[in-house]
C-alpha cells in the first residue's frame, strides 16, 4: 500500500446518465512509467481530469500518496505534486518561455508571496537549466504563441517538470510532432522516469513502444487489461476493440 | 387574501414583460454567446415603431383604429429583425468568439441608437441616405477596378469625409430651404405616449382584484411568443439547423449548414422579440429614448439565473425575478411576517420598488453561490472549463 | 492572422532593460515637473484656469483608468461597476468634508429630511485618517467580498460583467434612495465645505487638490507598473490568457483576481476622492451605467495592457468629450457610440498598441514602401545560423 504513489478505486463518473468511466481500479507504483491506451472514448482524458480534479468523482474513490483527492480542488491537487500536460499544448501565449517556465517554477504560490517575491538565483539557474533541455535557449525571449507546435509540446513538458511534481501525467505528448521530435521527447520522458512516477497516454503504438514498461488498456471506462506491451499486444480482447484483426496488424 | 392575489397576479405581469424582453436575449446569448447590449434600445425601437403606426391607424376611426396592435406587433417585429440582421452583418460577425469586445461594440450601438431616435428628422434621413448612396456607389464603381484591394485604403480615408461633407451640406442647404418642415426631430428628446386600444383598457374582475386587460395580453403575448419559439427551435427545420451550429459550428459547416444564414437569422429572431417587447412596454407607459436602459440589467439577471441554452430556465427566473421583485416592493408579505418587528422593519427597508431591486441582487449573489451555472445549467463534457 | 501575431508581441513580454527604465523615469518625472510646475501658470495667464480644473479632473480619471487596465487589460476581467467604487471614495471625503462644521451642527441637508441626530454612519468621518482609509478601503473591501463571491464560483467573462453592472444598479437605487441618510439623488456638495481654513473652492485649495492629483496618478502609475512587472503581473497575463492552466499549475485564481479586483477598486476610491472635490459634489450620477462603461472605452482608446495608453485614453476621450459636448451636444452621443465600434473593431490595440505594432507597417503599405523583414532571433544572433556559418567556413577551409 505505502509503494503506490495513486490507489483507484471502484470509481464511477457519469455524466447526465453516460458513464464515462465504470467501476475503474487502478495502481501506480513510486517511481513506476505507465502507458494507457484505449480508443476514442474510453475514457482516458476523463481518467486524467478525475486524478487533477477539474472532474469529481461520482462514486469511488482516488488516492494519491494514502490522501482521498475528492475534497482538493485543482491548485490544491498540483500543490501535492501532481502535474499535468494537456492534449493540446497549453502554455501562456502572450507571455515568453522563459517566463511560462518561471510561473511553474515558482514555489510559493500565495497571492502576497507572489506580489513581492521575484525569482532567485537558484531559481533563473534552473529555467536556464530547463530551457536548455527542451532546446528553447534561443527562442526564450519572444511569446510562446509564436513558436511551433512541436515547441509548444516541449514547453509545456519543460513547465511540467519545472513545476518537480512526483506523479507527471502526460496526455498525448507526441500528437503532431516529427519523429525526430517524438524520439527526443520519448527519451526525455525516460530520463525523467529515473525520478518520478509518470503516467502517459497515447495513440502513437511506436512511441509507445519506445517508452512503455507496463502497459494499461482502457475500454469503454473501465481497465480492459494490464501487462506488458507484448502481453498487451497478444491479447485477444485488447486485439478486438483496440489494434484491430491480426491480418491487418501484421500487413 | 385578495392582496395575495393581487401579489400573485401583479408578480405574474412584471415577470411577463421581463420573460418577454429577456426571450430574445437568451436566445442571441444562448445560442452565439453574445451579449447584445443593444436589446433594451431594441425595444425602445420596438416601441416607437408602435407609436408610428397607432398614428397611422388613428385617422381610420373606432373600432378599426383599436386593431392596430396587431400591425404594430408585426411591423415592431420586422423593424428590429431587420436592424437585428444589419448589427449582426455590420459590426457581430467581425467579433464572434470576443463576447466582451462584443458586449462594448453593442454597448456603442445602444448608444447610437438613443440619441439617433431623439434627433432624427427629414434632414438626418437625408443625410445618411445621401452618404450611404455615395460611399456604396462609389465603391461599387471602384471596386471593378482590378486594382481595389491596393488602393482600399486610399478610398476608405478619402470617400469616408468626401461622401460625409457632400452629405452634410446638401442637408444643411435642404435644411435652409425648407426649414421646420424638415429640420424638426420626429420624436424628439421627450417622450412618446402610446394609448392602448379601447378594448384593452378595461379591467378583468378577479375576486376582489381587477386585472387590466393589457397585462392580461401582455401575458398571453408572451405565452404565444414562447411557445412560437419552443416550436421554432425544437421543431422547425431552421431550429434544428440553429441548434446544431450552437453544438458544433465547424461540423456543421461541413454538414453544408450555412452557418453565416444561420447566425444571421438567429440574431434577427433575437432583435424581433425584443421589437415585441418594446411593442409590450409601450402598452404599460409613455416610452422615451432612455426606456431601453431600464430593461438591460433585469434581463442579464434572467439569463444569469436561468442558465444558458433552456427555455424553460428563462422562463422560471423571469417569473421568480417578477415575483420576488413585486412582492419585496410592495411588501405584499406585510399580513404574514407584519406581526415579528424583525422582520416588520426589515421588509419595510426595502419596501419601494428600487431598494426590493437590492435586495432582489442580494438573493441572486446567495443563489449563484450554490448554483454558479443558473438553475438549469447545460451538464456534460465541456471542452474547456 | 496578422491581428494575432501582433496581439502576441504584447508589450508586457518584452523584458525590461535597465536603460529603458531609467528613461522611463525620466520621462515620467518631467511629464510629472510639466504637469505640476508649467501647465498651471501658463493655463492661468491666458484666462483658461477653468481648463486647469479639467486637466484635474480627468488626471482623476486617469487614476481609474489605471484601474481598469489593472483587472481589464491585463487580467482580463471586464468590470462595469468601477462606479461604485469610484463614487464610495467621493462619498467618503464628502462626507468628512460636510462634516467641517462648528460644533454640535449637522449638514445642512438633514434638516430637509427632518433628521436632528447625525446618523451613527457619520460619526468617524469626523477624524481625517480614518477618512483617508476609508477613502481606499472601503472600496477595496466592497470589490473583495463581491469579488470574492463571484470568483469563487468560477463566474467570468460576460457573467462577470453582468453582475457588477446589476452591482452597479444596486448601489445607485441605494444611494438614490437614502435620503435620510445621503441625501439621495442630490447627493453630497464640498463646494461651500472648509477646509485647513479655506473654502474647498478657493483657487488655493483647488491647487492643491490638483497637485496631489498629479501626485497619485504617478503614484498610481507606479505602483501598477511594479505590480504587471514583476510575476505577479506575468501571473495576471497567465489568468487571461488561460485561467485553468493557472490551476493546474498550482495557483489559485480566485485570490489573485481577489486581489487585483481590490486594488483597482482601491484606485477608483482614491481617484473618486480627487475627482469629488474637483467638481464640487458627489452624487449617485457618478454611477450611471454609461459612466462605468465609459471608464472602459478610454482603457480600450489608449491601449488596454498598456498603463500609458490607459493614461493617454482617459486624458484624450474626456478632453474630447468636454470639447464635443460644449461645441455639439447633439453629437456627443454619436461620436462616442462610434468611438467604442471602432475602437473594437479597427483598432483592439488601442492608440499606444497601434504605434507600438502596426503604425509603421500600415503606413508603409499606404505609402508602398517596402516592408521590412525581421526575424527573433536576429540573423545575427540566431545559434543555428551563427552555427552553419562555422560550418561552412570550417569546409572552405578544408578546402
Amino acid at each position: 500500500m505505502s509503494n503506490n504513489i495513486l490507489a483507484i478505486k471502484n470509481l464511477t463518473v457519469s455524466f447526465d446518465g453516460f458513464k464515462a468511466l465504470n467501476n475503474l481500479n487502478f495502481t501506480l507504483e513510486t517511481g513506476e512509467l505507465r502507458v494507457i491506451i484505449g480508443p476514442n472514448g474510453a475514457g482516458k482524458t476523463t481518467f486524467l481530469d478525475i486524478i487533477t480534479g477539474k472532474v469529481k468523482p461520482t462514486q469511488g474513490q482516488v488516492r494519491f500518496k494514502g490522501r482521498n483527492l475528492r475534497s482538493f480542488s485543482e491548485h490544491q491537487i498540483s500543490r501535492m505534486g501532481i502535474g499535468r500536460k494537456f492534449q493540446t499544448p497549453r502554455v501562456y501565449l502572450k507571455l515568453t518561455p522563459r517566463e511560462n517556465l518561471e510561473l511553474s517554477c515558482n514555489r510559493n504560490k500565495g497571492v502576497f508571496s507572489t506580489f513581492l517575491g521575484n525569482p532567485d538565483p537558484s531559481e533563473r539557474r534552473t529555467i536556464a537549466g530547463l530551457l536548455e533541455t527542451v532546446g528553447l535557449t534561443v527562442k526564450a525571449d519572444i511569446a510562446a504563441g509564436l513558436l511551433s507546435h512541436g515547441e509548444k509540446q516541449r514547453l509545456e513538458i519543460g513547465m511540467l517538470v519545472a513545476q518537480s511534481p512526483d506523479l507527471l501525467l502526460v496526455d498525448e505528448p507526441v500528437a503532431g510532432l516529427t519523429d525526430e521530435e517524438t524520439e527526443n521527447v520519448g527519451n526525455l520522458l525516460l530520463a525523467l522516469a529515473a525520478d518520478h512516477s509518470i503516467i502517459v497516454i497515447e495513440h502513437d503504438m511506436e512511441f509507445v513502444r519506445q517508452i512503455a514498461r507496463q502497459v494499461t488498456v482502457l475500454h469503454q471506462g473501465s481497465v480492459l487489461c494490464e501487462g506488458t506491451m507484448d502481453e498487451v499486444q497478444n491479447d485477444p480482447k485488447v486485439i478486438e476493440v483496440y489494434l484491430g484483426q491480426p491480418e491487418e496488424q501484421a500487413a | 387574501m385578495d392582496a395575495l392575489l393581487e401579489a400573485f397576479f401583479n408578480g405574474i405581469s412584471i415577470g411577463a414583460v421581463l420573460l418577454l424582453a429577456a426571450l430574445g436575449l437568451a436566445i442571441v446569448f444562448g445560442l452565439m454567446g453574445v451579449i447584445n447590449m443593444a436589446h433594451g434600445e431594441f425595444m425602445m425601437l420596438g416601441a416607437y415603431t408602435t407609436s408610428v403606426v397607432q398614428n397611422t391607424f388613428k385617422p381610420l376611426g373606432e373600432p378599426l383604429s383599436g386593431l392596430y396592435i396587431f400591425f404594430a406587433l408585426i411591423a415592431a417585429f420586422i423593424v428590429t429583425a431587420l436592424l437585428g440582421v444589419v448589427l449582426e452583418r455590420g459590426v457581430i460577425r467581425f467579433l464572434y468568439g470576443r463576447p466582451l469586445e462584443t458586449l462594448l461594440a453593442t454597448w456603442g450601438v445602444s448608444l447610437i441608437l438613443q440619441q439617433f431616435v431623439r434627433s432624427i428628422s427629414w434632414v438626418m434621413v437625408l443625410n445618411i441616405g445621401l452618404f450611404c448612396f455615395l460611399f456604396f456607389g462609389a465603391q461599387a464603381i471602384l471596386s471593378r477596378r482590378p486594382n481595389f484591394e491596393r488602393i482600399r485604403g486610399w478610398f476608405v480615408i478619402i470617400m469616408i469625409p468626401l461622401s460625409a461633407a457632400i452629405a452634410l451640406i446638401v442637408g444643411n442647404i435642404t435644411g435652409s430651404i425648407f426649414q421646420l418642415a424638415v429640420t424638426r426631430p420626429w420624436f424628439g428628446a421627450q417622450n412618446v405616449n402610446v394609448a392602448a386600444p379601447i378594448w384593452l383598457r378595461g379591467r378583468l374582475p378577479l375576486g376582489g382584484y381587477q386585472l387590466p386587460y393589457a397585462r392580461l395580453f401582455i401575458i398571453v403575448l408572451t405565452i404565444v411568443c414562447v411557445i412560437g419559439i419552443y416550436w421554432f427551435l425544437n421543431k422547425s427545420a431552421w431550429g434544428l439547423r440553429i441548434r446544431s451550429v450552437t453544438q458544433n459550428r465547424s461540423m456543421s459547416a461541413c454538414l453544408g449548414i450555412p452557418t453565416q444564414t444561420v447566425d444571421m437569422l438567429t440574431f434577427a429572431i433575437g432583435s424581433g422579440l425584443a421589437g415585441i417587447a418594446g411593442c409590450a412596454v409601450a402598452l404599460l407607459g409613455p416610452v422615451g429614448p432612455n426606456t431601453g436602459q431600464n430593461f438591460i440589467v433585469d434581463t442579464f439577471m434572467v439569463v444569469v439565473v436561468g442558465g444558458v441554452g433552456k427555455l424553460v430556465g428563462s422562463i422560471v427566473a423571469a417569473m421568480t425575478i417578477g415575483m420576488a421583485n413585486y412582492i419585496i416592493g410592495s411588501y405584499a408579505l406585510k399580513p404574514i411576517v407584519g406581526g415579528i418587528p424583525a422582520l416588520d422593519n426589515f421588509f419595510n427597508f426595502f419596501s419601494d420598488p428600487s431598494m426590493a431591486k437590492v435586495l432582489v441582487f442580494i438573493l441572486i449573489v446567495t443563489f449563484l453561490q450554490f448554483k454558479p451555472a443558473g438553475m438549469f445549467p447545460q451538464k456534460g463534457r465541456t471542452v474547456d472549463a | 492572422m496578422t491581428t494575432q501575431t501582433k496581439e502576441l508581441i504584447s508589450p508586457v513580454t518584452q523584458p525590461t532593460k535597465r536603460k529603458s527604465y531609467w528613461l522611463e523615469v525620466a520621462i515620467v518625472v518631467g511629464l510629472a515637473l510639466i504637469v505640476l510646475l508649467i501647465i498651471p501658470p501658463v493655463l492661468n495667464s491666458m484666462g483658461l484656469g477653468f481648463r486647469v480644473n479639467m486637466l484635474g479632473r480627468f488626471m482623476a480619471l486617469a487614476i481609474v483608468a489605471l484601474g481598469i487596465d489593472l483587472i481589464w487589460g491585463y487580467t482580463g476581467l471586464l468590470s462595469l461597476g468601477h462606479g461604485i467604487f469610484f463614487a464610495l471614495g467621493g462619498y467618503a471625503f464628502a462626507m468628512y468634508l460636510e462634516l467641517q462644521l462648528p460644533d454640535d451642527q449637522i449638514p445642512a441637508f438633514f434638516g430637509l429630511y427632518g433628521v436632528t441626530d447625525l446618523p451613527w454612519l457619520w460619526r468617524p468621518f469626523y477624524s481625517l485618517p480614518f477618512t483617508l482609509g476609508a477613502i481606499v478601503l472601503v472600496p477595496s473591501i466592497v470589490a473583495a467580498v463581491l469579488g470574492y463571491l463571484v470568483f469563487r464560483n468560477r463566474i467570468r467573462g460576460v457573467y462577470f460583467a453582468i453582475l457588477t453592472q446589476a452591482a452597479l444598479i444596486v448601489f445607485f437605487n441605494f444611494f438614490n434612495g437614502q435620503q435620510q441618510l445621503i441625501n439621495g439623488t442630490n447627493g453630497l456638495k464640498t463646494d461651500t465645505a472648509r477646509i485647513f481654513g479655506e473654502f474647498v473652492s478657493s483657487p488655493q485649495i483647488q491647487s492643491l487638490f490638483y497637485s496631489l492629483t498629479a501626485v497619485f496618478l504617478v503614484l498610481g502609475y507606479v505602483l501598477c507598473r511594479w505590480l504587471t512587472s514583476g510575476r505577479f503581473g506575468r501571473l495576471l497575463v497567465a489568468i487571461r490568457d488561460d485561467e485553468s492552466r493557472v490551476r493546474f499549475s498550482g495557483y489559485d485564481p480566485t485570490g489573485f483576481k481577489v486581489m487585483v479586483f481590490a486594488v483597482s477598486a482601491g484606485l477608483a476610491g482614491i481617484a473618486g476622492a480627487l475627482y469629488t472635490v474637483q467638481s464640487g459634489i458627489v452624487s449617485p450620477r457618478t454611477m450611471d451605467i454609461a459612466f462605468s462603461i465609459e471608464m472602459v472605452i478610454w482603457v480600450a482608446v489608449g491601449g488596454r495592457a498598456t498603463l500609458i495608453g490607459a493614461i493617454l485614453g482617459a486624458l484624450l476621450v474626456n478632453f474630447a468629450k468636454s470639447f464635443l459636448s460644449e461645441q455639439f451636444p447633439d453629437i456627443w452621443l454619436f461620436f462616442q457610440g462610434a468611438l467604442f465600434l471602432v475602437v473594437v473593431t479597427v483598432l483592439p490595440g488601442g492608440i499606444v498598441g497601434w504605434i507600438r505594432e502596426d503604425a509603421r507597417e500600415q503606413l508603409r503599405q499606404l505609402f508602398r514602401i517596402r516592408p521590412q523583414i525581421a526575424t527573433y532571433p536576429s540573423l545575427e544572433e540566431d545559434l543555428d545560423i551563427r552555427h552553419e556559418q562555422q560550418h561552412i567556413s570550417h569546409q572552405e577551409s578544408d578546402g
